[in-house]
C-alpha cells in the first residue's frame, strides 16, 4: 500500500501508460519542466523527453487539432486543458472533429485521444478557473465523459482512458488533487472496475444521492452526517456521464425509490436533468418521490468569495434528502 | 484640424486594396498562351509522357467535375462544390506528392482525390448523402474531406509531427483556401508547425472568393507573405500553371522532408464556378473579371504547349476524350446505383468500442420499424436503392 494524493494518481496513471506504451504521449500547456500547474505531470519529461511531454504552443484548439493528427498517424496523446474554462477555444476541434471523424470514415478509422481537465470551483479562483462543462461533451456523440473522484480511481481510470479506442475527456476534480487514499498497486488494470461502471461508494435504504467528481466526497459528508440523525443515505458515485451506467443507478433507485442528483454544474440541462429523465422514465412505479436535483445555480460562476454559495455543500444536500423524504 | 487626424484623412480607406495580382513575384513556368518561360529557382525538365499525363489529369479531373455538377442540376446530388479552374493547382500539388506523403484536404480537393488513386465515386457519397465521407484515409494516404474551414490544418500539423515522430522521410501537404487563412486553426498550425519544424507543405488556393468575399476582406497583404511573421518561406505561384506548381510544391515537400520544417504555398487562381451549386455568383462578382481569367485557362496552356512543340498528336486527344466519357459514364452510372443507407446505419461506427446509450437507440428504433407493414418504399429504403 502507498498513500497518494488525486494528483498523484493521475501522475502514476500517466507514467504507467507511458511505460507500457512507448505511442502514448503527453502534451499541454506548461506540462514539460513546470510538471503542469497542478504538478500532474511532475517529473514525466525528465523521464520520458521532450519527444514524449510536450509543452505546447499557448493554444488549445492548436493542442486537440494536432492531437488528432498525432493519433491518425498511431499514436495515443493524453492532452491536458490547463483549466475547464480554457476547453471553448477547442471547441470546434473536440465536438465536430475529434468526436465525430470515426463516424466520418466509416470507422475505418479510431482517435485514442484522451482529453484531460482539472474540473470544478471551491479553490478561490478567478473567473474561467472554476467551471463544471461535462454536460456539454457527454451531449456529444463520439465522446466517452468521465470523472474521478479519488485517488484510486484517478489511477486507474486515467489508464483506462488511454487504453479506450475511443475519445475520452478525464475530469480531474481540482480541489481534491491533494485529498490523499491508499493504492495498492499489486492490482491490475484488469482487476479495476470498469471504466464506465458507476460504484456505489456506501448502502443506504433511505434515499440515494448520485454524485460524481468533487461533489462525491461532499455526498459521503453528507451520508456521514445523515446517519448521525437516524437516515441511511446510499451513495453513487456516478464516474462516467457518457455511457451512463444505468444498471446501477437503477437498481439504487429500486432500491431506496428516492433520488437527489448533485453536480457542480448549473442544473438547466445538466446531468441531473438526464439521470432525472432517465429514471423517470424506467423506474417510475420504484420512485417515491420526484428525482431533486442540487446543483449550482443557472448563473454564471460567482466571484470567488460567494463561491461556497453557490457550489453545493452537505446542508443543501440534506435539505433535498429531506424535501424527497417529505413526498 | 489636428495634425493626426489630417494624417489619417490622407490615409487610405479601409477597403482600398494595396495590392491586386498579376505581381512579379509569381512563379511560373508555362504562360497563359503556352509558352514555356524560365525561373531562376524553379526548373522544370519533366520528360514528355509526364506532361502528358499531367495534361490527362487536368481533362479527366475536370470531366469528373463537369459530371458531378450535371448530377446535382439532375437532382441526384444534394450539392456539388466544383473546382472548375483550379486543375493545375490541386494536380500539380498532387502529383509532387510521393507515396508515403499524406494530404488534408477541404472539400474541393477533386483533383488532388484524384492523383492519390482515390475513385471519384468515393467523393460523390459525401455530396449525394450517402456518407460523410467514408472512404479509408489511410488507403491513399488522403484524409477525409473536411467541411470546418481550416480545421483540417491542425490535423495536417499533428500527422507531420507524427511523421517527424517516427524518423520518416515523408511529408503533408495541408489544403486550405484564402478564407481559412482568416481562421484561428490555420494560424495556430502556422504556429505549432513552425515551433515543432514540422515536415507539413500548407497549400493554399487563393481563388479569390471565399464565396461572396473578396480576397481584400482576408488580407491586406499577399498571403504567402504572412509565412514569414511565422518563420517559414512562403512562395506565391501561379496556381494555373500546372508545371509551376508541380515545381513548387515538390521542392516544399522535399525541403520538409529534409527537415527544414513547412512551407507556405499560395497558389494564385481563380474559381470559375459557383462556390457550390447552391451559389450565385452574378450576386457579387463582375463578368468582365471571369473573362480575363478565361484567358488564363490551366488547360488551354498545356494542350497549346504540347501541339505547338509536337510532343502529342491528334491521337493523343482523341483517345483521351475517349476516356474522359468513359470515366463520366463511370461517374455518372456509379452515382446512380449508390444505395441509400439502411435506417440502422445511423447507429453504425459512433464509437469503436461497444456503448450501451447506441445500443439501445438503435435496438428500440429496430423494434419501432418492425411495427410497420411492409412497403415497397420501405424494403427499398433498407435494402438499396
Amino acid at each position: 500500500m502507498t498513500t497518494i494524493t488525486l494528483a498523484k494518481g493521475v501522475n502514476m496513471g500517466l507514467r504507467a501508460a507511458m511505460e507500457a506504451d512507448p505511442k502514448v504521449l503527453v502534451m499541454g500547456e506548461d506540462v514539460g519542466k513546470l510538471g503542469g500547474v497542478f504538478r500532474v505531470t511532475d517529473g514525466l519529461q525528465k523521464d520520458f523527453g521532450e519527444d514524449r511531454v510536450i509543452d505546447t504552443p499557448l493554444a488549445e484548439s492548436g493542442i486537440i487539432g494536432t492531437a488528432i493528427g498525432l493519433a491518425l498517424r498511431g499514436y495515443r496523446p493524453v492532452c491536458e486543458i490547463q483549466f475547464d474554462g480554457f476547453v471553448y477555444p477547442a471547441f470546434d476541434q473536440i465536438v465536430s472533429q475529434l468526436a465525430k471523424m470515426r463516424a466520418r470514415a466509416l470507422g475505418k478509422i479510431s482517435l485514442p485521444v484522451v482529453v484531460r481537465i482539472p474540473v470544478g470551483g471551491g479553490i478561490g479562483a478567478v473567473e474561467h478557473h472554476s467551471e463544471s462543462n461535462e454536460a456539454y461533451f457527454a451531449h456529444t456523440a463520439g465522446l466517452r465523459v468521465v470523472a474521478c473522484s479519488n485517488p484510486v480511481d484517478a489511477y486507474f481510470m486515467t489508464q483506462q482512458a488511454i487504453a479506450s479506442d475511443d475519445p475520452v475527456i478525464l475530469y480531474e476534480p481540482k480541489r481534491r488533487y491533494w485529498e490523499k487514499a491508499d493504492l495498492d498497486e499489486s492490482l491490475t488494470l484488469e482487476q479495476a472496475a470498469p471504466l464506465h461502471s458507476a460504484r456505489v461508494l456506501r448502502e443506504g435504504t433511505d434515499a440515494t444521492v448520485i454524485a460524481y467528481g468533487p461533489m462525491v466526497k461532499t455526498a459521503m459528508d453528507a451520508a456521514t452526517a445523515a446517519a448521525e440523525e437516524g437516515r441511511e443515505l446510499e451513495v453513487v458515485d456516478l464516474r462516467s456521464m457518457s455511457p451512463l451506467d444505468t444498471e446501477t443507478i437503477e437498481a439504487s433507485a429500486r432500491k431506496t425509490g428516492r433520488v437527489v442528483v448533485v453536480h457542480e454544474a448549473p442544473g438547466f440541462l445538466g446531468m441531473g436533468a438526464e439521470l432525472a429523465a432517465r429514471l423517470t422514465e424506467r423506474c417510475f412505479f420504484s420512485l417515491e418521490a420526484p428525482v431533486l436535483r442540487v446543483t449550482g445555480f443557472d448563473t454564471p460562476y460567482p466571484p470567488s468569495r460567494v463561491e461556497e454559495e453557490y457550489l453545493p455543500d452537505l446542508d443543501r444536500i440534506l435539505d433535498a434528502v429531506d424535501r424527497s423524504l417529505s413526498y | 484640424m489636428t495634425d493626426t487626424a489630417a494624417g489619417f484623412s490622407q490615409a487610405p480607406a479601409a477597403t482600398t486594396p494595396r495590392w491586386r495580382g498579376d505581381e512579379p513575384e509569381l512563379v511560373q513556368l508555362l504562360t497563359p498562351e503556352g509558352e514555356r518561360v524560365e525561373h531562376p529557382t524553379y526548373a522544370s525538365d519533366i520528360p514528355d509522357d509526364e506532361l502528358r499525363g499531367l495534361y490527362r489529369d487536368l481533362v479527366l479531373v475536370r470531366r469528373v467535375d463537369s459530371e458531378a455538377t450535371a448530377l446535382q442540376r439532375q437532382g441526384e446530388l444534394g450539392i456539388w462544390a466544383s473546382l472548375l479552374g483550379q486543375e493545375a493547382a490541386q494536380v500539380g500539388s498532387g502529383r509532387a506528392m510521393a507515396e508515403d506523403d499524406y494530404a488534408f484536404p477541404t472539400y474541393r480537393e477533386h483533383g488532388v482525390a484524384w492523383c492519390r488513386g482515390v475513385d471519384p465515386l468515393n467523393l460523390l457519397g459525401l455530396f449525394r448523402g450517402v456518407n460523410h465521407g467514408g472512404w479509408d484515409p489511410n488507403e491513399k494516404n488522403f484524409h477525409l474531406y473536411t467541411i470546418v474551414i481550416g480545421a483540417q490544418t491542425l490535423h495536417a500539423t499533428g500527422y507531420a509531427m507524427g511523421m517527424q515522430k517516427d524518423g520518416a522521410e515523408s511529408a503533408v501537404l495541408a489544403y486550405f483556401g484564402d478564407g481559412a487563412t482568416s481562421q484561428g486553426d490555420v494560424n495556430e498550425a502556422f504556429i505549432y508547425a513552425s515551433v515543432f519544424n514540422a515536415p507539413v507543405v500548407f497549400f493554399c488556393q487563393n481563388n479569390q472568393w471565399a464565396i461572396s468575399e473578396p480576397i481584400e476582406k482576408q488580407t491586406r497583404i499577399p498571403l504567402y507573405q504572412r509565412a514569414r511573421g511565422f518563420g517559414f518561406p512562403g512562395v506565391r505561384v501561379d496556381g494555373n500553371d500546372v508545371l509551376a506548381v508541380l515545381a513548387v510544391t515538390r521542392a516544399a515537400l522535399q525541403n520538409a522532408r529534409e527537415g527544414n520544417g513547412p512551407t507556405l504555398v499560395e497558389a494564385y487562381t481563380y474559381r470559375m464556378g459557383a462556390h457550390t451549386t447552391s451559389d450565385d455568383p452574378t450576386r457579387y462578382r463582375l463578368t468582365a473579371e471571369l473573362e480575363s481569367w478565361k484567358l488564363k485557362d490551366p488547360i488551354e496552356r498545356v494542350k497549346a504547349y504540347l501541339v505547338r512543340t509536337g510532343k502529342a498528336d491528334q491521337a493523343f486527344f482523341d483517345a483521351l476524350a475517349t476516356e474522359a466519357d468513359e470515366l463520366a459514364a463511370h461517374v455518372r452510372t456509379g452515382c446512380l446505383e449508390m444505395p441509400d443507407p439502411g435506417p440502422l446505419s445511423i447507429f453504425d461506427h459512433v464509437y469503436a468500442d461497444q456503448h450501451p446509450l447506441v445500443e439501445e437507440e438503435r435496438e428500440q428504433f429496430a423494434a419501432y420499424l418492425e411495427t410497420f407493414e411492409p412497403t415497397d418504399a420501405a424494403a427499398g429504403a433498407a435494402g438499396g436503392h
